[in-house]
């Protein structure tokens, strides 16, 4: 499981006060994305920060789940910031990025609404880059044992007896 | 007490694959004296082994080796180089099956006679009956310990049974129960009951679940007539000048090429690598490969028309607590032409967990109308469709240009619906959709099939030679000391899930190579 990284050297201020707002909810800084309020933080190893935030908008527009948070998409697509993954990650956010300012936005991070940003994405669906992204969640995303409890998914029982005691047959409303 | 046979011990019966035909059938010659060396491609995991986490499971279980596909069934596109869910192991996938043991019903084991001309199918009339099956069948349910037979209750119903039930029961179904489960209702045969943990996929750590794994296999052993090579990748058959088969060539853990003798070869390796290994095993004297003079190794290709359905409630349901398949509509399993098909289905209960979930709901499929679906997950209530697919001559296993890592050609597998398929399949999604309606469902989901689990037919069991490859015993017609004793020798496929019957039909053809073999004519 890829984990985030917080950068336990700075305070929330202080992370905060070195970057910016990019899009809805992520702050983008020298050499880190942040969440909104410094909760979550990751160091970039090989990608640039603006990137790195355009991914993990991305990934939430692919599979938009609005009771996860941004920490678990930027959890999912750490594996694109090494070395022998970033240029096809920065050649595929060109491409986004192009077809994005194809649609009137400055940047993908830019375009406010989530159906423009789905309508750019359908525009670049058959790419590689966007394959391998949306394939990548499938695991990435939704394997993180800390999403299971968000959408009530319990997970193995074997270590507490089974859900025999455990309301298996539990249901009140039928 | 593990028996060690010497490679160049021509007595032996060599056994390929491990599983419900391979497994059952070492231990059965086993019991009889016979001397047997299964060979066996994965390694062995035990309950303590198994993992319950769908992925890290599916890493350490499933036959992860390369295979291609084609055709235009959804699987090929989605899943081109996995196009079944099964399992490499000892045991085989009996580790994996949810445990649905079902008999064919009567009509199905002579569905041209039943059915009658379906144009581009290739029905054929099994040459064994229900009569001469039922004292197989009655074995083979005391051994997996099914459910609802021998006196042993059947296993209580979990909340996506009791959403299942009270849907199906509203709708009209009559047949309506927790199934015939080769699952422990409660202690039996020194194996535990099933404590409802869920995972049945991914290997029963209880052992509540039979699997040859932990029953038949060291039962076989402890006899010390039966020894299993474990990682021992079979790469060809080899024979003699007369026609019969003399031995097999294989790979050993090391890599290292090994020939061991053998007196008679079984093949059970499943659908794909059953017929692969017949084809891999061409010579000059079977150019097209062995025991295919009639061409039909490979063919016939079935793998139950499968689906889902999930629903979505305004409660929870919590669908993945307890045995994942405990649960049964069979109103449907009747050969009924009036519903616009021929052969019939069952809807059996189906939960898989949430990663499992997001990869088979809609593959390939993003956005909005997914994630929603996804967001309901605690409120899902699921079903799986099993029914009886037509056996047509292009649906088959070839050789692929690709090759493994021993450089061997690996499967291609070729796979497109039969109208009475797509037929079938409507038909049971949308009563599968009305069993939800009927308790409140406020979305339904027709769920495309997974991966393949049920693979069947590419070593057809046939009255005459031309019509297929082996005999009323799995006998290959062209070659007298070679069986096939997997899915692969069902001449078509019925309505229920396959494990009993493979299982039955490994029972009995122990009995004919030992009675063979005692006559010497064998």
């Amino acid at each position: 499981m890829i984990e985030t990284r917080s950068l336990k050297t700075l305070t929330r201020r202080q992370l905060l006060s070195r970057g910016v707002a990019a899009g809805a909810g992520l702050v983008v800084g020298s050499g880190f994305v942040a969440g909104h309020d410094g909760a979550w933080a990751t160091e970039m190893d090989a990608m640039k920060p603006e990137s790195f935030a355009t991914l993990v908008r991305m990934a939430r527009d692919i599979y938009p789940h609005d009771r996860i948070g941004d920490q678990y998409y930027a959890a999912a697509m750490k594996g694109y910031d090494v070395p022998e993954e970033v240029d096809f990650a920065q050649d595929g956010i060109e491409v986004l990025e192009e077809t994005s300012r194809a649609a009137g936005f400055d940047s993908y991070l830019n375009v406010g609404w989530e159906a423009d940003r789905v309508a750019i994405l359908r525009g670049i669906q058959e790419t590689e880059f966007f394959q391998r992204v949306r394939g990548g969640l499938v695991t990435g995303l939704y394997n993180q044992k800390e999403v299971w409890p968000i959408f009530g998914y319990q997970g193995e029982s074997y270590s507490k007896g089974g859900y025999m005691h455990r309301g298996f047959d539990d249901i009140t409303w039928i | 007490m593990v028996a060690p046979f010497e490679l160049t011990d021509d007595n032996v019966v060599v056994i390929i694959g491990t599983g419900a035909g391979g497994g059952v059938l070492a231990n059965e010659l086993a019991q009889k004296g016979v001397s047997v060396v299964a060979l066996e491609a994965g390694g062995r995991y035990l309950p303590d082994d198994y993992v319950n986490d769908e992925w890290a499971s599916f890493g350490q279980l499933a036959w992860t080796d390369t295979r291609t596909t084609s055709g235009d069934w959804r699987v090929a596109k989605d899943f081109s180089n996995l196009p079944a869910w099964i399992v490499k192991a000892v045991g085989g996938t009996t580790t994996h099956w949810a445990g649905a043991s079902l008999r064919f019903q009567p009509h199905e084991w002579k569905a041209r006679s039943s059915y009658g001309e379906v144009e581009g199918a290739n029905l054929l009339d099994w040459p064994i009956d229900a009569d001469e099956m039922a004292p197989f069948y009655t074995r083979a349910e005391d051994k997996l310990g099914v459910t609802r037979t021998n006196g042993i209750p059947g296993l209580p119903g979990n909340n996506n049974f009791k959403v299942f039930e009270a849907g199906a029961k509203k709708i009209g179904y009559k047949e309506v129960h927790t199934g015939r489960m080769a699952i422990n209702s409660q202690e039996r045969a020194g194996r535990m009951a099933c404590q409802q943990t869920g995972f049945c996929f991914q290997g029963c750590k209880w052992g509540a679940k039979w699997s040859a794994a932990y029953t038949d296999i060291p039962a076989g052993e402890a006899t010390g007539y039966l020894e299993v090579r474990e990682k021992a990748h079979v790469a060809r058959i080899l024979h003699d000048a007369s026609g019969k088969v003399t031995g097999v060539e294989y790979f050993d853990e090391a890599g290292e090429l090994q020939m061991q003798r053998a007196r008679v070869v079984c093949v059970a390796g499943n659908s794909f690598e059953s017929p692969r290994l017949l084809l891999n095993s061409h010579s000059s004297m079977f150019p097209d490969g062995l025991a295919n003079s009639s061409g039909m190794v490979g063919r016939n290709y079935m793998r139950h028309l499968t689906g889902s359905v999930y629903g979505i409630f305004e409660k929870p349901v919590h669908m993945y607590r307890g045995t994942t398949m405990a649960g049964i509509v069979q109103d449907e399993a009747r050969h009924d032409p009036s519903r616009g098909f021929v052969g019939g289905y069952e809807l059996e209960t189906l939960s898989l967990g949430l990663p499992f979930m997001a990869a088979f709901l809609d593959p390939g499929a993003w956005g909005r109308e997914f994630t929603t679906a996804l967001d309901s997950y605690e409120n899902m209530a699921g079903m799986w469709i099993v029914g009886e697919d037509m056996p047509q001559e292009s649906n088959r296993v070839t050789l692929s240009d690709a090759e493994d890592r021993f450089g061997l050609k690996v499967a291609n597998v070729n796979y497109s619906d039969h109208p009475n398929d797509k037929a079938m399949r409507d038909h049971a999604y949308r009563q599968g959709a009305a069993i939800y309606d009927a308790v409140g469902a406020t979305r339904t989901l027709p769920t495309p099939p997974y991966p393949s689990t049920h693979n069947l037919g590419t070593n057809r069991m046939s009255e005459r030679p031309e019509d297929g490859v082996v005999n009323r015993n799995g006998r290959a017609h062209d070659v007298p000391n070679l069986y096939v004793s997997d899915g692969s020798q069902f001449t078509t496929g019925a309505a229920e899930n396959p494990t009993l019957t493979i299982v039955a039909l490994a029972i009995r053809q122990a009995e004919h190579i030992a009675s063979e073999m005692n006559q010497g004519t064998l």
